[in-house]
């Protein structure tokens, strides 16, 4: 098992391999860049309604095939059917928001069952048309590389090839008009045309990724990619990269994993390994991640109750809150009768001192950057320099009112 | 007409429009919230389900498989709330990452297991399999009074029925609150209205409608049902109460003439075989919406001062 | 460190304080008080610990820059978005038992007006609390409906689409869903954004009756000129409170450099003809 896996991985485990190998990884690093556009755009479904629209395509093509003698079954034929309907889905889903009231949302579910429903009507046909012989358009809806023709194998190197270049020479004016669409237009980008080539790599992932993840599954390619991504950056040209990055390595390692066991097909793998690149990033990622923000927001609650229990304190007022109380005892601030400890006093009085500071620091100094970034809890020694403080001391001047000028 | 009709196509129309009023009316709320894809991610989810549930269980029986489907829309819906929240992502790309995987985790399962017969269940969750929902003891329109043959009416036909009933209930019941927080959910935060809560159930009604709805009619069929009626009655009126009683009409109207036409309609051609009854029943109600979208009265945004 | 250079900094009560419920005596006198709000999204506030008291029968301006916190404070003041601390009272009585006292009007922009309805509907929701779940709208409801359409001047639009009103409708629309609510307390975000004057002057001359009636109005406000002739209490934010009172008191140049820091121009503040 784990040879094969190693075969897989060197790609050694055979030519067919070897290419759908390599055509997975670009496929991934395509549709990685597309999606990322797409979710910049806030219109990652739409993949989805293209998806779902190739399927009547696909019949419609076997069914050609085969009334013109064929065998129906041809790669580039089917393809050439999935993109077809794909193509009209996608302007479907623009002509309904453009001309009703529907929104995107509704336009993208309703093209996508509608022509899915139309697909599985045309599939009903062809078993008809095929007399209980299988048609193989199955493989389609879930993706198989089993059985894989040498040519199925060029077709989808070759795909995810073009669609990575086309990417590449197009990266900059793509992500200007993901941006920001009226910007861009206004730079002199065409916008309308550059829409087009995005939508047109999204229909070349999918339709090329069909044989390889299938239909349902080829839009987790577009999407969680650009998703994961979005946890390490805030930059959409970082973003690119690392959607790109991800999305190859889960084709990659998303083929070589199904290529070690007969019941493991390829799109499945892809899409969890995907998947658990995805969940690596939402937990574990620094800044955007889950646990970071939970650790940064359970500090900052503390924080705000203590200054909060620290002011009533000061004041003189009960503290209300039964979590400030927990907090403050807790931080040993109070005791337990909630009477007020000497190292609370203290705190309490620094506290009432940086209010009265920050409060005369924002009449006298005139940078406003600071105050921008000031959370409120941040002692004041941590953003203004000795000197400044002491120039705010002297304004304040003692003996100064406690109050603070806030007059409440 | 006669005998025959009420023992092929009686009880697969009913359950047809049964499922399509199930889950139109949900689906007007979802449409107004901007929510229309939830049913999309919730029928994907099905499959994944069903296949757990075999695994569990063992056995291929419905009751299982409901709770499964059931089961596996909740952890989705869970899921997009926890992406969407916590990872602070929007709610189409939650949805994306989330059906996608349990949807590709079901196949997986599915391929670890041999049972054919599974497969068969597969097939029938993705695509439906209205026409063999048969009343196989009824003689003709006399049997509606017979107890004996009312007794072996298909199970999917009281199942649907009963769901469909509960949902208008509790669309009645919970009407005027459900409209005010889907026309501004801060304000219905306000007056103390549960907006979190209706929110949650709506999007579980419309799970349970999928779930009961999906193995007559396929799961990405319902999604169908969920969308197309509800937006074609918005394209016909400006009063929520109006939309809905439209969206009935439609959906029920879409499963009628797609049950009738892929049943009749390759004879009418000439062929002797009929098509898929589910994904006809899709491909009317797009075409219903096709044709709103072109005439209807309110198909258009008005375009008022301070938009 | 420079803790404690100052003597006069002394804590003034150090005599340790229990947790004595009726020290805080503006509570109960108060229409509206907030005690130690803090909301943050993410780890940044967006308004922090603020403590305000709003007097019964007042008008009350909040002023503040964009992106101040305004509309954030009053959603958190009525529980529609978490408070990360802090409570908020009506009459000396915790917000969330006194609903029914309280008529929130949003900013116009937080709803979607192509939602399939009419005026007459939006107005009858604010009589949710009356109707209940089920409640059948009798004569009585209709009166009273159109009787606050009336108050606003539009009682000729009832059966209009929501969608085919101008901003100014829209804004009178919500003004009158909030007066067929019969609260005690009125919080407004924005009631005069986008509108023209003559809707504006409409719409101040039923929050001055409602003031008349003794019932306290709370707006958040964008006109610095206007509000020393509407309104007779301030609230001034900026993230933090930075000053409430009496607006004659308040209301002054250096409390809006305060406020507004260096965005405010002092040419403009002299224009504003304070006292
Ligand atoms: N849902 C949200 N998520 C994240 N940040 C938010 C959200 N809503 C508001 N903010 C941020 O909180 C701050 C306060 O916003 P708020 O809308 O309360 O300001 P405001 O005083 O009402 O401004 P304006 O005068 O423009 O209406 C802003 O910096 C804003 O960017
Ligand atoms: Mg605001």
């Amino acid at each position: 098992m784990l040879s094969t896996f190693l075969d897989a991985l060197t790609l050694q485990a055979g030519y067919n391999a070897a290419l759908v190998a390599v055509g997975a990884t670009l496929l991934g690093v395509a549709g990685g860049c597309a999606g990322c556009f797409l979710f910049l755009r806030k219109r990652t479904l739409v993949s989805d309604a293209v998806a779902h629209a190739t399927l009547p395509g696909v019949c419609i093509a076997f069914i050609l095939m085969v009334f013109l003698g064929g065998d129906g079954r041809n790669l580039v034929g089917l393809l050439i059917g999935s993109a077809a309907t794909a193509g009209l889905g996608l302007l479907t889903v623009d002509w309904i928001t453009r001309k009703t009231r529907l929104s995107e949302d509704a336009a993208i579910g309703a093209v996508l069952s509608v022509f899915f429903g139309l697909g599985v009507v045309l599939l009903t046909v062809i078993q008809t048309l095929s007399h209980g012989k299988q048609a193989g358009l199955e493989g389609f809806l879930l993706g198989s590389t089993a059985g894989m023709l040498f040519q199925d194998a060029v077709i989808i190197a070759v795909g995810g090839a073009v669609s990575t270049a086309i990417i590449l020479v197009l990266r900059r004016p793509m992500t200007l008009v993901a941006f920001d669409p009226e910007y861009a237009g206004a730079t002199g980008v065409p916008v309308r045309f550059i829409d087009i080539a995005m939508m047109s790599v999204v229909m070349m992932v999918t339709v090329v990724g069909l044989k390889l993840v299938g239909l349902i599954l080829i839009v987790s390619s577009l999407i969680i990619p650009s998703v994961s991504a979005r946890f390490w950056t805030d930059r959409s040209d970082r973003l690119l990269v690392i959607a790109a990055a991800t999305g190859g390595l889960a084709g990659y390692l998303g083929t070589a994993v199904s290529a070690t066991a007969p019941n493991l097909p390829t799109g499945p793998i892809i899409v969890l390994v995907n998947f658990a690149f995805f969940s690596i990033s939402m937990l574990l990622s620094p800044k955007r991640g889950v646990l970071a923000a939970f650790l940064r927001h359970r500090k900052f609650q503390v924080d705000v109750h203590l200054h909060q229990g620290l002011t009533s304190l000061a004041r003189g007022e009960a503290i209300r809150e039964p979590l400030t109380r927990k907090m403050m005892r807790s931080a040993g601030y109070i005791r337990e009768d909630l009477v007020a400890t000497g190292k609370g006093r203290a705190a309490a009085a620094k506290t009432v001192l940086d209010e009265a500071r920050w409060a005369k620091a924002r009449q006298i100094i005139q940078d406003e950057a600071i105050f921008a970034s000031y959370d409120g809890l941040t002692p004041i020694e941590a953003v203004l320099t000795r000197d400044q403080i002491r120039d705010i001391d002297a304004a304040l001047g003692a003996p100064a009112p406690l109050v603070s000028p806030a007059g409440g | 007409m006669g005998a025959e009709f009420v023992q092929l196509s009686l009880t697969p129309i009913l359950i047809g429009i049964l499922a399509a009023i199930a889950c139109a009316i949900p689906g007007n709320f979802l449409l107004l919230r901007k929510q229309a894809l939830i049913g999309d991610a919730i029928s994907h989810v099905v499959l994944p389900g069903i296949v757990a549930a075999f695994l569990v269980t063992g056995t291929i029986s419905t009751w299982p498989m409901m709770l499964g489907a059931a089961g596996a829309a909740v952890v989705a819906v869970v899921m997009i709330e926890a992406i969407r929240r916590l990872g602070r992502i929007e709610t189409g790309a939650a949805m994306g990452v989330t059906f996608t995987t349990l949807f590709a985790a079901g196949v997986l399962l599915l391929e670890q297991t041999d049972t054919s017969s599974v497969h068969l269940d597969v097939e029938h969750a993705l695509y439906g399999n209205l026409e063999s929902l048969i009343w196989l003891s009824a003689t003709g329109w006399t049997s509606l009074w017979d107890p004996a043959a009312l007794a072996d009416l298909p199970p999917e036909l009281t199942r649907m029925a009963v769901t469909t009933l509960v949902i208008a209930l509790l669309t009645v019941v919970f009407w005027r609150a459900l409209k005010i927080s889907t026309f501004d959910e801060g304000y219905a935060n306000s007056i103390g209205i549960p907006v979190k809560t209706i929110g949650f159930a709506l999007v579980i009604v419309s799970a349970v409608a999928a779930v009961a709805a999906f193995d007559a009619v396929g799961s990405i069929i319902v999604i169908a049902m969920f969308i197309c009626p509800p937006a074609t009655a918005r394209l016909m009126t400006n009063r929520l109460e109006h939309q809905i009683l439209w969206s009935i009409f439609f959906g029920a109207g879409s499963a009628v003439a797609g049950y009738v036409l892929a049943g009749y309609g390759p004879l009418w051609l000439g062929s002797s075989n009929a098509v898929s009854a589910a994904g006809m029943i899709a491909t009317v109600s797009g075409l219903v919406l096709g044709v709103a979208c072109l005439y209807a009265p309110a198909r258009s945004r008005v375009t008022a001062a301070g938009h | 460190m420079t803790t404690n250079t100052l003597p006069a900094l002394e804590l003034a009560a150090s005599d340790g304080h229990t947790g004595d419920m009726n020290r805080d005596t503006g509570l109960a006198a108060s229409a509206l008080a907030v005690r130690g709000l803090t909301v943050s999204y993410g780890t940044k506030p967006a308004v922090f610990s603020i403590d305000a008291t709003v007097p019964k029968a007042s008008m009350t301006a909040i002023v503040g820059p964009n992106g101040a916190g305004k509309s954030t404070f009053l959603k958190a003041v009525l529980g529609i978005i978490p408070r990360l601390s802090g409570a908020a009272y009506v009459d000396g009585k915790p917000l969330e038992t006194m609903r029914r006292a309280i008529a929130y009007v949003p900013q116009r922009a937080s709803v979607d007006w192509d939602f399939p309805t009419r005026v007459r509907d939006v107005v009858t929701m604010g009589q949710f609390r009356s109707l209940g779940l089920l409640g059948f709208i009798r004569p009585a409801h209709r009166k009273k409906t159109l009787e606050c359409l009336e108050r606003v001047g539009m009682a000729d639009f009832a059966d209009r689409q929501i969608g085919q009103l101008s901003g100014g409708q829209q804004q009178r629309v919500f003004l009158a869903r909030a007066l067929a609510q019969d609260a005690g307390l009125y919080l407004l975000d924005e009631p005069f954004a986008g509108v023209d004057a003559a809707t504006e002057k409409a719409i101040i001359d039923v929050l001055k009756g409602l003031k008349a009636e003794g019932k306290t109005v709370v707006c958040v406000h964008h006109d610095l000129a206007t509000v020393s002739d509407y309104f007779d209490h301030v609230l001034m934010l900026n993230i933090r409170k930075i000053a409430e009172g009496p607006v004659t008191t308040t209301f002054t140049g250096p409390m809006l450099q305060e406020t507004y820091g260096g965005r405010l121009a002092t040419t403009h503040i002299d224009q504003l003809k304070l006292d």
